[in-house]
Formats: structure tokens, sequence, C-alpha cells
């Protein structure tokens, strides 16, 4: 096929539009992915399914080839933008067909720190992947945190932040819920350019994760070990 | 492979802002004491020497825009200090912590070379006591110095993906409200510019005089002779 020659989404059968959306996607083009979620609802696909297979299959390509330095910040942002679109039309009809629940996070970027992309593409992709998000946005205090795990009744802190001078406040959000004795009730995970395993360790977080897909994979992780926990116990 | 010379250090135009942003600059041999610093910081450290006459004072600048990847100036500062270390009495490096986590301190102590305190250039041109003291209430602030109102382009807008993806701006700048524009120097045409970047950004515009801040108090201390 010529590049410049125009392809017609609808007239792809399901595994070439979900090919083509993944390119999209890829290319950060809104207007197309927004056409091909659309396409294939009207085909009949469950939300859940056009949000795993399409969105985030191809936000998976993206987050590997930003792991491995072959696209940058900018394309990343968007694809984001792009996969955000299609969630906006998944969003409310996923919330009606019940799709699977895989646990709850309090998300926020911490006290003196405006930062927020990766905490953005941490939560967008934690809800593509069945979580549910309460995301507190920047420049959080202790008491933000705090007050906002106990109120969803959240699984997952996270915790984000892009400087060297804030990172150390998630050691003093960490050992306030050590002071309260509430620490073990949460898993709690860490995540910002500047920090590392080792830093994630020092502070006492459950995992620092490397990127949005890292976050994901360990989130569900230790899901599914505080599942098999309350089952044995 | 094609290599870019290094200017000698006799440095004394802007036009080689370029090649400080992407080689860097080689040392004249022609002092005893090596100051082993980040490319940004060339003119302003020219300037004090040439006004102190510093003479015995020798400078070799890394590529500025390891500024962008902050990962990577610890181990640059590492091969930089072996490749120059038989040719000095003693080596200083005129980096701060410069988001690498501690990690330039550690090889810096490991090396057994001093280096500039504070976590930046914002910082210590501000003066370290100062801009922590500040930092509280200013966390919403974009600081330029000289060099960076002058290398914008090359260091936040194209990185940034902008020049072609202008619509992002936001997703960058959003919860940004002012830019700070640290000027080293009087120089009008480029406060003009840093004002022009500050509008490009969308943010306020303030200029505050730092002048050379703690790096010149930190210069002596590294200009003045060890027992």
């Amino acid at each position: 096929m010529s590049d410049d020659e125009e392809i017609i989404l609808s007239e792809l059968d399901d595994d070439e539009l979900v090919q083509q959306m993944h390119d999209d996607l890829y290319d950060g083009l809104k207007d197309e992915v927004t056409e091909g979620v659309n396409i294939l609802l009207e085909r009949g696909w469950e939300p859940y399914k056009v949000l795993t297979i399409a969105l985030v299959g191809g936000m998976k390509i993206v987050g590997d080839d930003f792991r491995d330095g072959i696209l940058f910040v900018p394309e990343v942002l968007l694809a984001a933008n792009a996969m955000k679109a299609g969630m906006a039309i998944l969003k409310p009809l996923l919330a009606e067909t019940g799709a699977p629940k895989q646990g709850k996070m309090v998300i926020g970027t911490v006290k003196g720190d405006i930062h927020d992309i990766g905490k953005n593409l941490v939560s967008m992709m934690m809800e593509g992947a069945g979580f549910e998000v309460v995301d507190l946005g920047i420049n959080n205090p202790v008491e933000n945190y705090l007050e906002a795990i106990e109120r969803e009744e959240a699984d997952i802190l996270g915790m984000s932040a892009l400087l060297t001078t804030t990172m150390p406040y998630m050691k003093v959000v960490i050992d306030t819920m050590k002071e309260k004795g509430i620490r073990e009730n949460y898993i709690v995970l860490v995540g910002g350019a500047p920090l590392n395993e080792e830093f994630g360790r020092a502070i006492g977080a459950d995992a620092y994760c490397r990127d949005a897909a890292v976050a994901v994979e360990t989130a569900k992780q230790f899901i599914a070990r505080k599942h098999n926990q309350l089952a044995a116990g | 492979m094609s290599r870019r010379h290094m200017p000698a250090n006799g440095l004394n135009t802007r036009t080689a802002d370029a090649t400080l942003r992407d080689v860097g600059l080689a040392p004249a041999r022609e002092g005893r004491v090596l100051l082993l610093a980040c490319g940004a910081l060339a003119h302003e450290i020219l300037a004090l020497r040439r006004a102190n006459g510093w003479d015995h004072l020798d400078l070799a600048c890394l590529p500025a825009i390891l500024h962008n990847t902050p990962d990577r100036i610890a181990p640059a500062v590492e091969a930089a200090v072996a490749r120059h270390r038989a040719d000095y009495d003693r080596i200083f490096v005129v980096y701060a912590d410069c988001g690498t986590g501690g990690g330039l301190q550690e090889t810096c102590r490991t090396l057994g070379v001093e280096m500039v305190p504070g976590p930046h250039c914002y910082s210590f041109f501000e003066g370290n006591e100062t801009f922590a003291a500040r930092a509280e209430d200013e966390f919403t602030a974009f600081y330029l110095t000289d060099f960076l109102a002058r290398q914008f382009d090359a260091f936040v807008w194209e990185p940034l993906g902008l020049d072609r993806h202008p619509e992002l701006r936001d997703a960058y700048f959003g919860h940004y409200e002012t830019l700070v524009y640290q000027a080293q120097t009087d120089d009008p045409a480029l406060t003009a510019r840093a004002r022009e970047c500050a509008d490009r950004l969308g943010l306020a515009f303030e200029r505050r005089f730092t002048g050379y801040g703690d790096l010149a108090t930190v210069l002596s201390e590294a200009a003045a002779p060890r027992r």
C-alpha cells in the first residue's frame, strides 16, 4: 500500500483495524483512534475488549519503545492523548457493563512538586488495566494522601516526584503511615525520574516503578499476593 | 566518525554557545588547577577568572546538553577527571548536584575531588541559602540563566518537542506560573529574549539579577592556594 493511499478504517476487518489503531496510537492520531473505537463498538465489541486489545495493546508498544529509547516523551504524550480520547468514550460504557476490577489506587505528586506527566501516564495505564484510580493531582502534603486512602478504601498508594529536592517527601508520607499504624494496610508504589530501586527500599516503599507499564505489572502482582494472603488467612 | 573540534578556552564570544552545548571546551593547559565545569557555566567562569586574575586556573567543560540527561553527568565527570588528573595539581568540579540525586557527589567523593554545593545552578547563582528559603513558595517557577536564555530552543523547546507539537505546551508547563530569568549580566537584548521565552511558554516573566552568586565565592575558594 503506498503511503499516500487513504485508509478507510471502516473498510478494514477487525484484525486489520486493531493493527491500524495500534499504528495510529503510536503516531498520536487522536481522531483516528476515536473513530476506531467507535467502529469496534458498532461491530459489537465489548468496551472492555476494545480497551484492552485496541488501546492498552497499542500503548504497550509505545511504552516498550519509550523504555528502549526509540520513542521520547513528546511522542508518548501524543500517544497518551490519543488513548485518553478513546478512553473517554469507553469509560461510561465500562461502568455500565461491569468490567473486571483489579483494585483501587490513590495517586498524587508530592508536596512542592508540580510535575505530573509520569503520574498521569501511570493513572491512565492503571485505569486501562482495570484499576480504579483516584488522582490527587500535584503538590500533595501528607494529609491529602492519608485522608484519601482512608476515604477511598484504597489498596494502593502511588507517589510521584520529579525533583531530587522533593522526592525525600515520600519518606515523610510513609513514616507518617507507620506512626499511625496503617502502613501495612496499603501497597505503596513510588516513581519518578530521579528515583531508583535503592531509594524505594530505603524509604520503605513496597516497590519503585520505573515506568507506567512496570507500575501496572507491579500493582497486579501485589494485589494478587494480597488476595492469596487473604484466601490463606 | 567525524569529531567536532573543541575550542581553546580563550572563549570570548557567544557564538561558541552551540559548541559549549554539544561538545564542551578543551583546557588551554596553562594552569595548575583544573576547573572541570558544565559548558553552561563557561562564560561566567572565564569572566570571573579574568576579573580576579586567576591565571593558575584552567578550564575544561563537558557538553552543557548533559543538563537534559542528568544520569550521564557523573560518568562523564569521572571519565574527564581520569583523563586530566595527571596534568594538574588539583581538579575542582564546577557542577552542583544537577539532578544526579547525589550520584555526582558520591562520584566526587570517591575520586577525592571537590564540587559546588547545592542542588543546581539556579540555586547557586541566586545563593544556595536564598534559593532554599524561597523554594517553598516558588516551586511553580521555571528558571533560565543567561546561557539557557540564549539556548532556550536547544535546551527546552526542541527537546520537549514543542517545535513540532506546540499543543503539548500545557502538558509540560500547565502548572508553572512564572519564568524567572536569573540574569548573570546586564544585557537588555538577553532580557528581551528571556521575556519572549516566557511568552512562548505562557508564563509570567520576572527578571532577577543574580550576578554570579555563590559561584564567585566557591571559585574564589577553589583558587586559593592549598597547604
